[in-house]
């Protein structure tokens, strides 16, 4: 954690003074860190004088954030209205499958992580999946298949 | 033009007195009229992830590559709703409408209507009734009944450009109230416009805004609420996206009028761009000196931050969403204390939604009398909606108030997919309900739908069609509320958990006798019992698809059968050996192998491996059509045709 | 004070101004069921028990949270609120692992009352998942226990550790039907700030924060905290011979009710066999004279003089040889060579007396006091 600090304190030094910005806080250094790690939460509460445990209550509260390592790529499958009736469901379920992980999860080589989302804004286009910010959109399970039995960092080699 | 030589240069422009934005907006319109041809490519994410980006290169570097810069500009627009068509390219002067747009495309679209003036045909709608092609986007059956006031940026301009703004009348309101209205009187039109909320309750701006201003504070806020938490609707997402600034213009008029000088937009983090957009709004807004201190010389300051969410429906209920931004969890509080009295940070606080901010300033610049003409009797104005589900045309529509629901689904959305049989119409998302057929005729407004059992909500409208099941999208808004239940109390947390037990039961072959009312009891609690609004609606999905659907759930219980073929406990997939020609293309495509077979040999289902995902049937070519879905009772799979 | 009268039940009552309704009906002798609500604390009304009918208002109110107004009509009880209430309570019944006959709690959970009162729906609540909960019970504490299986997520607990102790150990963490009482990052009590005060157990209405012994007393005793200056007031709960228990005095001016961990669980050394009882001396000091001597191991004993330990040896002295012993040693100092602390543990005359003898006998004022450390 030592390099790591230096970074957080970096992090937390835009904040100085700024009025209840635990959330915005937790969200740059996820964005740094991928996920929270436990001693941040230590320091970030110390840093804005906030008992650890509201951190805590706080920092689970949230779906978005995470206390765990997280896989490099992030794969959201909308699961809003609009996708689930047009088959989202099967779409997760064909997305567990092919990494052969539950929602939830990250595969054993923090190679991918399947999260469910509720609604992207792409309604139009459901269903949507999102690997790390790329709108998959009119999903079908076989491009999902496609899409997840392909190796993801020789794509974007390609792309 | 003689005017326009006092502006040095717009990148540096101040604008410090309602004369300085006239003279502005005259200056970009002269610069206008210039003959410069416009290629609008829609950049909102609906159409950035069918790959609108490229084409928005492809244009750019084209026009380079013919040396044409001059005269034709490529811009950037916002979502026009129709994503599902998307990319969407409008190109001018005739303005036509392209759908579908894809890099290879843009060489002929600049050869031909570019430089030749003439229309790429394939590229046009289609009207799937007629067979007619549009031309221009007011053609399109999917436009002609709507009235787009609160769109009426969207997709025109550039939303991050506040020049394209300002040419469009943007900060016409505020100069207006700012140098001929005082605050009393900028509550009083808003009153008298009659506009309520469209955030879901309803309540009338007007008297939100006056309670807050009789509260007496140094401090007070504006939030602009952009949490849309309704899985399944984004009409917010495309204001904030396409039209920023209306937003941060009528905060600034909400600001004005309450006697508030800081603004929050609390964003939901699943909008990146919606994000980005308003940012780079405010920031332009800053640097002219729209926001800030002492405004237009008029001695008002107000200044807007944009805060993101991290991810709980609930935090679109006021009193959450003011913990949230306060760093708390968002854990509702009881009301009263209000916020319009005691909120951010305790002081007076007007929460508002995106799309009610909208409206305010066409609601100043063209006067309540305007406005109040637009809908019905008690409601006033339009309401956007978001159109998804089973509908020919998805996307965003705004309509006038007391629209029909029949209009909107079939005329607007040109009717159900595939040419299958309305079911249902579900709007307001986890807090509405459904309403069947026989409603269709129910002009939309806050109370006509209230009374049918369900809300306008924040617009969400999901079409069903006979392929969906209604317990099992009764299910599904319990799954969602049981997750976003934010805890602290006992019937919201407990109750939509046993509710969602009870309707998987259900949509499982497991449903007993007087389940149905036991879902009823516990509806009742829940509505009563919670302290927010999030389990006082939540129940409504149940609620109403018994109470117009109770043959549905009976069917589920009593005789194990779902008529929609989509509860997989209910239902079972078969290959029909005398019709499997063996091509093996199911076999293939499944995606968990449960399919045996070989050349030659009859395929068959592993029934204890398949996971009902259906592919086998989109696959099997039409002509063979072998795999059917059953349901009821299961039978031997290999019975011999009928 | 201001006086508001209003209708409840059809009775007319008078309660002060600024009193909640079920403070109101409380005072009338009319009962509200209550579960989250603690008197000691805020109220923030989430387990939706205690709602009642107010003439006029669209919703039901919870009454403990619900101010009363001047000509208030309000309604505790009929068969619309009797059924709400039963659905809540077989509710948290369905989440919550009762096995009253093994719970140390039975007799005096709020819970158990709930449902005498209340009652439920037998059809109603067969049809309800009963979730066998099984978390793990965090037994870290040396005092007491949490068993989340047990927990009715009131947040009682979560208010007194904020608002009356201050330490802010516990928080409600996650959402939806994981709300849990939690620490940070989910550590065992004892690794977390906790101070062990016990306030959030003795007002835990359930068994689910529960002291690591329970045994009922037979009677109390009113008596002040021996153990610092504050001098709390507390009664002790006494079975057969021994302190069983100790409960802060709700009456008490100093600690209106309120303990620390030493005066809520530190009595148990009164009836240790370990307790010294009797003068004890080094056996080889040369100013001893034994009287007898006797060998004492030094297994585990929470002797209190401050010894050194050499070849571990003991000798009972009389009180007599005792004093001898230490005023002749305190003689050979005067003046700044010698020091003085004296102990929270005295009563406030016997610390007057000893900086009365350091700057009187001992001729200095370096006299000091352990609780201002
Ligand atoms: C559970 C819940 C979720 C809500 N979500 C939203 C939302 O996503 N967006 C929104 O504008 N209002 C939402 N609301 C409504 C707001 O609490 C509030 O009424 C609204 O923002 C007020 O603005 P308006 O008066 O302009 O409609 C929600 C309410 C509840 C109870
Ligand atoms: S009704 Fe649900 S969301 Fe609202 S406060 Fe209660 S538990 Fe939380
Ligand atoms: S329904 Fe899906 S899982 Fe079952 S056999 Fe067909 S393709 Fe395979
Ligand atoms: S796709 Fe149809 S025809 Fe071909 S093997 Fe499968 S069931 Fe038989
Ligand atoms: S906490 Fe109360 S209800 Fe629960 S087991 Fe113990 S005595 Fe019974
Ligand atoms: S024992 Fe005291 S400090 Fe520890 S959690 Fe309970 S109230 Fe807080
Ligand atoms: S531990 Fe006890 S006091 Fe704390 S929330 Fe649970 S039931 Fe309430
Ligand atoms: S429902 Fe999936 S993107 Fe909106
Ligand atoms: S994003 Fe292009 S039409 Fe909606
Ligand atoms: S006691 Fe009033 S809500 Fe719990």
């Amino acid at each position: 954690m030592d390099m790591n600090t230096e970074k957080l304190n970096k992090i937390l030094a835009v904040f100085q003074g700024e009025r209840g910005g635990l959330i915005s806080i937790l969200q740059r250094v996820q964005e740094e860190f991928g996920y929270l790690p436990e001693p941040a939460l230590s320091l970030i509460a110390d840093f804005l004088h906030l008992p650890q445990s509201q951190v805590f209550s706080v920092a689970t509260f949230y779906d978005n954030f995470y206390l765990t390592r997280r896989g490099d790529h992030l794969i959201s499958v909308c699961q809003g209205t609009a996708c689930h009736v047009l088959g989202a469901r099967d779409i997760l379920e064909t997305a567990e499958n092919c990494l052969e992980i539950k929602t939830g999860q990250t595969t054993p080589d923090y190679k991918y992580s399947l999260e469910r989302v509720a609604c992207l804004g792409s309604c139009a286009l459901a269903p949507v999946v999102l690997v790390d910010n790329e709108v998959h959109s009119k999903m079908t399970p076989r491009k999902v298949k496609q899409l997840l039995t392909e190796d993801i960092d020789d794509r974007k080699i390609q792309a | 033009m003689g005017k326009s030589v006092s502006i040095q240069s717009i990148e540096a422009y101040k604008i410090d007195s309602a004369e300085s934005l006239v003279l502005l907006r005259e200056t970009l319109l002269a610069d206008q009229n210039k003959t410069v041809k416009l290629v609008n490519v829609c950049c909102g994410s609906g159409c950035m992830s069918s790959g609108s980006e490229q084409v928005r290169e492809a244009f750019i570097s084209g026009i380079k590559g013919l040396e044409l810069e001059d005269e034709i500009k490529v811009k950037k627009t916002g979502c026009h709703g129709f994503c599902e068509r998307g990319p969407i390219v409008v190109v001018g002067p005739e303005n036509i409408f392209y759908q579908h747009v894809t890099k290879e495309d843009v060489p002929e679209i600049i050869s031909e209507t570019l430089l030749e003036d003439r229309v790429v045909k394939r590229l046009l709608y289609e009207d799937p009734v007629t067979g007619q092609k549009c031309f221009h986007e007011n053609d399109i059956p999917f436009y002609k009944k709507q009235k787009r006031i609160v769109l009426k940026n969207c997709g025109n301009i550039d939303p991050t450009s506040i020049e394209d703004y300002i040419k469009v009348d943007g900060f016409q309101a505020f100069a207006k109230i700012l140098s001929q209205m005082a605050p009393e009187g900028v509550i009083e039109e808003i009153k008298l416009s009659g506009l309520r909320g469209r955030g879901g309750a309803g309540f009338p701006t007007g008297i939100k805004w006056e309670t807050a201003r009789n509260v007496s504070s140094e401090e007070k806020y504006i939030i602009c609420n952009g949490d849309e938490g309704d899985p399944g609707a984004f009409m917010d997402r495309s204001v904030m996206e396409g039209d920023p600034y209306s937003v941060i213009e009528g905060m600034m008029i909400a600001g004005y009028a309450i006697g508030a000088s800081q603004g929050i937009i609390y964003v939901r983090a699943e909008y990146p761009l919606a994000v980005h957009h308003l940012s780079t709004a405010i920031a332009r807004a800053t640097d002219m000196g729209l926001l800030g201190h002492n405004i237009m010389g008029r001695g008002f300051d107000f200044v807007i931050k944009v805060v993101k969410g991290a991810g709980a429906f609930v935090c679109g209920e006021e009193t959450a969403l003011i913990a949230s931004i306060e760093g708390k969890s968002g854990r509702p509080k009881p009301k009263p204390p209000f916020p319009a009295i005691q909120g951010l940070w305790g002081k007076p606080t007007v929460i508002n939604n995106v799309e009610t901010l909208a409206n305010v300033s066409r609601i100043i610049l063209n006067g309540h009398e305007w406005y109040s003409q637009i809908g019905t009797a008690t409601d006033k104005g339009t309401k956007i909606f978001s159109l998804v589900g089973k509908v020919r045309n998805v996307g965003l529509v705004e309509v006038e108030m007391g629209t029909t629901l029949r209009e909107i689904i079939f005329d607007i959305g040109g009717g159900i997919q595939g040419g299958k049989d309305f079911k249902a119409v579900q709007t307001g998302g986890p807090s509405g309900g459904c309403i069947p057929e026989e409603l269709l005729d129910l002009p939309v407004g806050y109370e006509s739908l209230a009374k049918a059992g369900s809300i306008i909500g924040s617009g969400g409208m999901l079409v069903m069609d006979e392929d969906t099941c209604i317990v099992n999208i009764a299910r599904y808004f319990l799954d969602f509320a049981r997750n976003e239940s934010c805890g602290q109390c006992t019937p919201c947390r407990l109750g939509t958990k046993q509710m969602f037990n009870i309707l998987q039961d259900i949509t499982r072959g497991k449903g007993r006798p007087g389940d149905i009312e036991i879902l009823l009891e516990l509806s009742d609690a829940v509505k009563q019992g919670s302290l927010c609004g999030l389990g006082m609606t939540v129940p409504n999905p149940v609620l109403s698809t018994i109470r117009y659907f109770r043959k549905e759930y009976e069917e589920h219980i009593l005789e194990g059968r779902c008529r929609a073929l989509v509860c997989r406990a209910l239902i079972f997939y078969r290959i029909k050996d005398y019709r499997c020609k063996a091509c093996m293309k199911c076999l293939h495509a499944c995606p968990v192998d449960a399919i045996v077979g070989a050349k030659w040999q009859v395929h068959e289902i592993d029934q204890s491996k398949c996971i009902k995902c259906g592919t086998c049937m989109e696959v099997c070519p039409k002509r063979f059509n072998a795999v059917e879905c059953v349901t009821g009772k299961i039978e031997n799979s290999g019975d011999k045709g009928e | 004070m201001n006086k508001v009268s209003l209708n409840i039940n059809g009775i007319t009552v008078k309660a002060d101004k600024g009193a909640t309704i079920l403070k109101a009906a409380q005072d009338a002798g009319i009962y509200i069921p209550t579960l989250c609500h603690c008197p000691d604390v805020s109220s923030i009304g989430v387990c939706r028990l205690c709602l009642v009918r107010i003439k006029n208002r669209r919703r039901f109110e919870p009454a403990c949270r619900t101010i009363i107004e001047e000509g208030m009509v309000v309604v505790t009880d009929d068969p619309e609120i009797q059924r709400l209430r039963q659905v809540i309570l077989e509710l948290i019944l369905s989440d919550h692992d009762f096995n009253c006959l093994l719970c140390p709690k039975s007799g005096q959970c709020r819970l158990q009352e709930l449902v005498n009162r209340i009652g439920f729906n037998e059809h109603r609540f067969s049809r309800l998942e009963h979730v066998a909960k099984d978390l793990p019970i965090d037994t870290s504490n040396p005092f007491f226990d949490f068993n989340p299986n047990k927990c009715v997520q009131c947040t009682i607990c979560v208010r007194t550790c904020h608002e009356i102790t201050g330490n802010d150990a516990i928080d409600m963490a996650y959402r939806s039907y994981d709300l849990r009482v939690s620490t940070f990052a989910d550590k065992p009590i004892k690794e977390s700030v906790c101070v062990s005060c016990g306030e959030c157990m003795e007002r835990c209405p359930v068994g689910a924060l529960i002291p690591k012994k329970v045994e009922h007393p037979t009677r109390e005793v009113k008596t002040t905290c021996p153990y610092c200056g504050v001098g709390c007031g507390l009664y002790l709960g006494i079975r057969g011979n021994t302190i069983v228990r100790a409960r802060g005095d709700d009456e008490s001016p100093v600690n209106h009710g309120g303990l620390c961990v030493r005066g809520r669980f530190g009595y148990s050394f009164v009836n240790s066999p370990d307790r010294l009882s009797i003068p004890l001396m080094r056996a080889y000091d040369e100013y001893a004279k034994p009287s007898s001597v006797v060998e004492v191991t030094e297994e585990g004993r929470p002797i209190t003089l401050p010894l050194v330990k050499r070849d571990g040896k003991f000798v009972e002295i009389t009180w007599d040889q005792a004093i001898k012993y230490v005023a002749s040693s305190l003689a050979h100092y005067k003046g700044d060579k010698i020091a003085a602390i004296s102990s929270a543990r005295c009563t406030n005359e016997e610390n007057y007396l000893f900086q009365k003898f350091t700057r009187v006998v001992l001729k200095t004022n370096n006299i000091d006091h352990c609780a201002r450390l």
